[in-house]
């Protein structure tokens, strides 16, 4: 770079006139180190804090968690029936299973299962007849059969899935085919004895 | 491009090696914005405003690109839309309010940045195809921030959106058929929205194209500086980084500080209410005004009044393009071959009366068009031709200008009076070790 006409060398251009340490080091360089550091340092912080906010946008807004959770009113639906609803934008099974399904579902060995759960494990107590369920295959999220009345319910009677031949138990345990899990339950609470709230 | 004593580019890493050898990209950046570009050492604060409109330019196409994740483009949810943004969306507010306050503020910097143009001459020869490939980008941004006005549906949005396309319905024969075209239909709807959101979307990325050649042809004679002498040696130039990466990353802060109190305590202060209501085709808004960075051209158009062998509106349509238009031919109606106004004292006055002059016509731009302000607009109006087209021509033919300094550097040293004081006056600088030098 070229000098300033007039000056030494060696000199700070900017601060001619100023104290020198020394060990020949100007007393400015360690200040304008520390300026740098900490405008740098600076930026980081704040294109952090920009960043954040352009990330978080893309979270669910408050109106999709506002329809996070749902009260259905299951008075309608009569023993062997099932109701498909809408929960988060997503299938639900909600089955008033009888008390053959309940019996066969209860007679299978847990043991056997590839995923080892109890009726009564995947329903409420003293309500052991609802049975709630996501309606999302496990394997890669069709939506099952065996909600509507004659619809192809699987060689164990629950539900089954067209897409690649999972086959789910009255319990909507996976027993057959490549889905690796048993339907997912949802969270959800008894309101009265007639309305579910999902969510 | 650059100056023959430029720093060159050396990588010492191997992968930089490497890299230099089959995509030499760290090479480029070095050169256009590293220690490879040798910049006149004397730029001053208002040569940061280039910078500090890319930053904007990039402001707007971030937030602009997350805007379009959550907008819905229909007239009948567009507004919905913006709403929920505003209130569902998470930082939504903050988004939004940093794209219409980013357009405000981008038209700040770069009305300043050729206000900058103006007063130091930086679009005179060599320099003048920066300045064409300026306003082309000015005229983009236009374009583009009209547009974007139109997308939240507002009343000010629909009624905005039927007075500009109305502009061009003052085109004699093809008028009416134009417009019509504009607007895909007989009034705004949702053809007209959604095309203008496919240009508001795509104009900004023209924008950043154009830059690169503003950049490009700046680059090739190198920055203007205050004195407007050109660079002669190596002694005037310091290398882009770090003197004016420094210098921009200074100015950058106090720009983002500026806009962050916009930003969280005014973030309305610039728009218009009425845009909160949605958009109603039966029913205009007491008093239709633009954003206020088209007010001084808004006054222009409604500066004329009266019939004069063409309609008055028609008048008012050509005025406007004019005044724009006019710039391109600006490097050859100012044929002084002083570029700074440092040294063209008539020339300077005349600059701030025509600075006085456009704030002027912003000022009435957003008032009612009613008298006293309609007089006023239409003296602002003579006077912002006049400069341009009588007073510029001549001024550069009789004006008499200060002696310029003998280059940067001395200018630099000396201070700008002393240097273009006539030598051997007693304001000569005498002091020690630098009056040798001068002198050697």
């Amino acid at each position: 770079m070229a000098t300033l006409e007039g000056i030494e060398p060696g000199r700070d251009q900017g601060h001619g006139a100023r104290e020198i340490h020394v060990d020949g080091a100007p007393a400015d360089g360690r200040r304008r180190d520390f300026i740098n550091v900490a405008a740098v340092s600076f930026l980081g912080v704040g294109t952090a804090a920009v960043t954040l906010p352009l990330i978080s946008q893309m979270n669910p807004s408050a109106d999709v968690l506002a329809l996070a959770s749902i009260e259905v009113d299951i008075s309608g639906i009569l023993p062997g029936q099932a109701v498909k609803s809408s929960w988060r934008k997503q299938p639900i099974f909600i089955r008033n299973l009888t008390p053959a399904e309940i019996k066969s579902a209860n007679a299978v060995a847990i043991g056997s299962l590839r995923e080892p759960q109890t009726l009564a494990e995947r329903t409420k107590e003293g309500k052991a007849n609802w049975l709630i369920t996501m309606g999302i295959c496990t394997h890669l999220g069709c939506i099952p059969l065996g909600t509507a009345d004659g619809e192809n319910r699987g060689d164990f009677g629950g539900y089954f899935c067209p897409c690649h031949g999972s086959h789910y138990d009255t319990a909507g345990r996976i027993r057959k085919g490549p889905a690796p899990k048993n339907l997912e339950v949802p969270e959800y609470v008894f309101k009265t004895d007639t309305i579910v709230q999902i969510g | 491009m650059s100056f023959p004593w430029a720093e060159v580019y050396k990588p010492k890493n191997p992968l930089m090696v490497w890299m230099d050898e089959r995509l030499p990209m760290p090479r480029l950046v070095y050169n256009a914005i590293g220690a490879g570009y040798p910049v006149p050492r004397n730029l001053n604060y208002f040569w940061n405003f280039g910078v500090l409109a890319g930053v904007s330019l990039v402001i707007q196409i971030v937030t602009g690109i997350v805007l379009a994740m959550h907008y819905s483009t229909d007239g009948n949810t567009a507004f919905q839309s913006v709403e929920h943004i505003m209130r569902d969306v998470n930082s939504g507010w903050l988004i939004r309010y940093a794209h219409a306050n980013g357009a405000s503020f981008f038209f700040i910097v770069v009305y300043i940045h050729i206000f900058r143009g103006l007063y130091y001459g930086s679009y005179k020869a060599p320099r003048e195809m920066v300045w064409l490939l300026g306003l082309v980008i000015f005229l983009l941004m236009m374009a583009t921030a009209f547009m974007g006005y139109v997308l939240p549906w507002g009343q000010m949005s629909y009624w905005g959106t039927q007075v500009i396309t109305g502009l061009f319905g003052a085109i004699p024969l093809v008028g009416e058929t134009l417009q019509t075209w504009l607007l895909g239909g007989f009034a705004p709807d949702n053809a007209a929205l959604n095309r203008f959101f496919s240009l508001h979307y795509l104009l900004p990325f023209v924008i950043a194209g154009v830059i690169i050649l503003h950049i490009w042809a700046l680059h090739i004679p190198g920055s203007n500086n205050p004195t407007g002498v050109s660079v002669k040696g190596p002694q005037d130039t310091v290398p882009f980084h770090p003197y004016y990466t420094a210098k921009d990353g200074f100015g950058l802060g106090i720009f983002l500080i500026l806009f962050s109190i916009m930003l969280f305590f005014l973030p309305n202060y610039l728009g218009h209410a009425d845009n909160y209501i949605p958009a109603n085709p039966l029913a205009t808004p007491a008093e239709i005004v633009p954003e206020w960075y088209f007010w001084p051209f808004y006054a222009i158009l409604r500066a004329f009044t009266v019939d004069f062998i063409l309609p008055a509106k028609l008048w008012g349509v050509l005025a406007m393009f004019f005044s724009i238009l006019l710039l391109f031919f600006l490097p050859w109606l100012d044929k002084s071959p002083v570029r700074s106004a440092n040294y063209r004292p008539t020339y300077a006055k005349f600059f701030w009366i025509l600075v006085a002059d456009v704030l002027i016509l912003g000022w009435v731009g957003g008032l009612p068009a009613e008298e006293p302000y309609l007089m006023i607009a239409q003296t602002a109006t003579i006077y912002y031709f006049a400069h341009f087209l009588i007073i510029l021509p001549i001024l550069s033919k009789i004006e008499r200008t200060r002696p310029l300094p003998h280059s940067i550097s001395r200018s630099v040293l000396h201070g700008e009076a002393a240097e273009s004081a006539p030598p051997g006056t007693a304001t000569r600088p005498n002091a020690p070790g630098l009056g040798q030098t001068a002198s050697a």
